[in-house]
């Protein structure tokens, strides 16, 4: 009984309208939503980096297959990666059926996670936009939208009066140097608080008992019977982390980092086919709502969507050379002001608020590396590209599922680290970095 | 903004040059695997520091050069010098 009663008094509170009045006339403080605990000296498994997709695989680990004894480490704090850097974008309408159908998968996730998590992610369904501005691209969007169809994905491709009908901001008109001929309307996809998911996981998974500890930098990982230095590499299993707050044992290390991917795998002597490249972004101030869909243009390397304080948000295309400094460059505000000004003229008089950088994992075919590797033990969700945030639900259900069954799930299989040994490469041209 | 050393034309903006990545020797086509060549085609050692890599001089002198950068903090160090054949791609 005493222990039933613990056990309701550790439970967070639920969020909810009344839960809000009540802390409200009480004056209530609300407590803090994960617990900070000692790091202990072993674990059933560990996970490398507390973004969405870290978070989201210690959550269905706990959630799903009962496994709890699990530390997410992060460097820095939670979400400070790519996971609070994002554009918040989340679609499905790519191009490979495989694309497509992990894809939808986290698309439904996304759709009922206010509900799952009890936190409002404030999840708005607002339609999504590829436009096409040639012969070429266009064919792209038919093809597209086929690919979705065939999986019941949402998409159409409509022509420049749909288009001025759902964008009117947008110039659909024949002037600019490149036209908008034709767009893949996408009804489901739209924009999620990107911030709220990752305290959402992180709020549910200590709740089940996960631990999260941040400023918990792991500065190498022990393996044995490796064919490489220190027992690392092909043939060898993981032992344990080396972290700045102390050595901790494990059988399992998930590497769920973004930018830094390579460097963590090259501690188990695991080389993987990833370069690292910052994208950029910009916010504008805030403006009375008018565009109600998110806007991508492939041609023009811009995305665009406002956001429910009225601001505009722009992402870009990754910086083409590889580097880890996320400096912000005048070359990036200068093309994406251009860019956004062909696309809708009447923002020329708006101005820029902020610009920030984030480092995307880029892979030769524009998908992810997922899966187990060479390395017993040492798994990897990385290589996420431009396209993580949109993945991190079904990536966490997934790479969980792989953790506790130790089978590479279907979803998940043609994305293994070996598919680059036998050269079937996932070729996803719907990916936002791509030119069409 | 990006100052890259090209040997013929001086340091120039990057955004006139292509990117060419790291710099790796290519194995022999005749006598690799299957597995070694797919390793110099896509595995990548991404270090965060000093990595030699292939720069394009596009709208220049229209050569391949080597040079290394540090990848943390956009520095070059030992540009090459004109009629350099270092690491020179064939």
């Amino acid at each position: 009984m005493t222990g039933i009663v613990r056990r309701l008094r550790r439970r967070p509170p639920r969020y909810s309208a009344a839960a809000l009045v009540w802390r409200g006339m009480r004056g209530d403080h609300w407590p803090r939503i994960w617990r900070d605990t000692e790091l202990k000296r072993s674990y059933d498994a560990v996970v490398i980096g507390g973004g969405v997709h870290g978070l989201a695989t210690a959550y269905y680990l706990a959630r799903n297959h009962g496994i709890t004894d699990v530390a997410v480490l992060d460097k820095a704090y939670l979400g400070s990666g790519a996971s609070g850097r994002n554009t918040a974008i989340v679609r499905a309408n790519y191009l490979t059926p495989e694309g497509v159908a992990f894809y939808d998968r986290s698309l439904q996730l996304y759709n009922s996670m206010a509900l799952d998590l009890n936190i409002n992610v404030m999840m708005s369904e607002r339609g999504h936009l590829t436009l096409a501005h040639s012969d070429s691209s266009l064919r792209t969007m038919h093809w597209r939208a086929e690919v979705n169809k065939l999986q019941g994905v949402n998409s159409s491709v409509i022509g420049p009066d749909e288009i001025s009908e759902i964008a009117p901001s947008l110039d659909t008109s024949s002037h600019p140097r490149y036209p908008i001929l034709g767009a893949l309307h996408h009804p489901p996809g739209g924009i999620v608080r990107h911030d709220a998911v990752v305290w959402g996981y992180a709020r549910a998974a200590d709740h089940m008992g996960v631990e999260l500890h941040q400023k918990t930098e792991v500065l190498d990982i022990v393996c044995e019977g490796g064919e490489g230095s220190n027992g690392k590499g092909a043939g060898g299993r993981v032992v344990g982390v080396r972290t700045n707050r102390g050595d901790i044992s494990t059988p399992i290390v998930v590497n769920c980092t973004a930018g830094w991917a390579g460097l963590i795998s090259a501690m188990a002597g695991v080389r993987l086919p990833i370069t690292t490249h910052p994208l950029q972004a910009a916010v504008t101030e805030p403006v009375k709502v008018f565009l109600p869909t998110v806007v991508v243009s492939g041609s023009l390397h811009v995305y665009i969507s406002q956001t429910d304080r009225g601001e505009l948000v722009f992402g870009a295309a990754v910086d083409p050379v590889a580097t880890y400094s996320i400096r912000g460059s005048l070359e990036f505000t200068e093309e994406l002001a251009g860019h956004v000004l062909e696309l809708m003229p009447s923002v020329s008089r708006m101005r820029l608020l902020r610009q920030w950088a984030g480092l995307c994992d880029m892979t030769p075919d524009y998908s992810p590396v997922m899966g187990f590797t060479p390395v017993d033990g040492f798994l990897v969700d990385v290589g996420w590209g431009t396209y993580g945030f949109k993945a991190a639900p079904v990536s966490g259900e997934q790479m969980a599922e792989a953790v506790a069954t130790g089978r590479t799930p279907e979803l998940i299989s043609p994305f293994a680290l070996s598919r680059f040994d036998t050269g079937e490469l996932v070729g996803e041209k719907g990916a936002a970095s791509v030119g069409h | 903004m990006l100052l890259v050393p090209c040997p013929n034309c001086g340091p120039r903006n990057w955004s006139d040059l292509r990117y060419g990545g790291e710099s790796h020797a290519r194995p022999d086509p005749a006598t690799a695997t299957p597995l070694q060549w797919r390793g110099y085609l896509y595995l990548r050692d991404n270090p965060a520091g000093w990595l030699r890599e292939n720069w394009y001089c596009r709208s220049g002198c229209r050569r391949w050069f080597t040079v290394e950068r540090n990848t943390a903090t956009n520095e070059f160090r030992d540009p090459p010098m004109p009629g350099d054949k270092r690491g020179a791609k064939a």
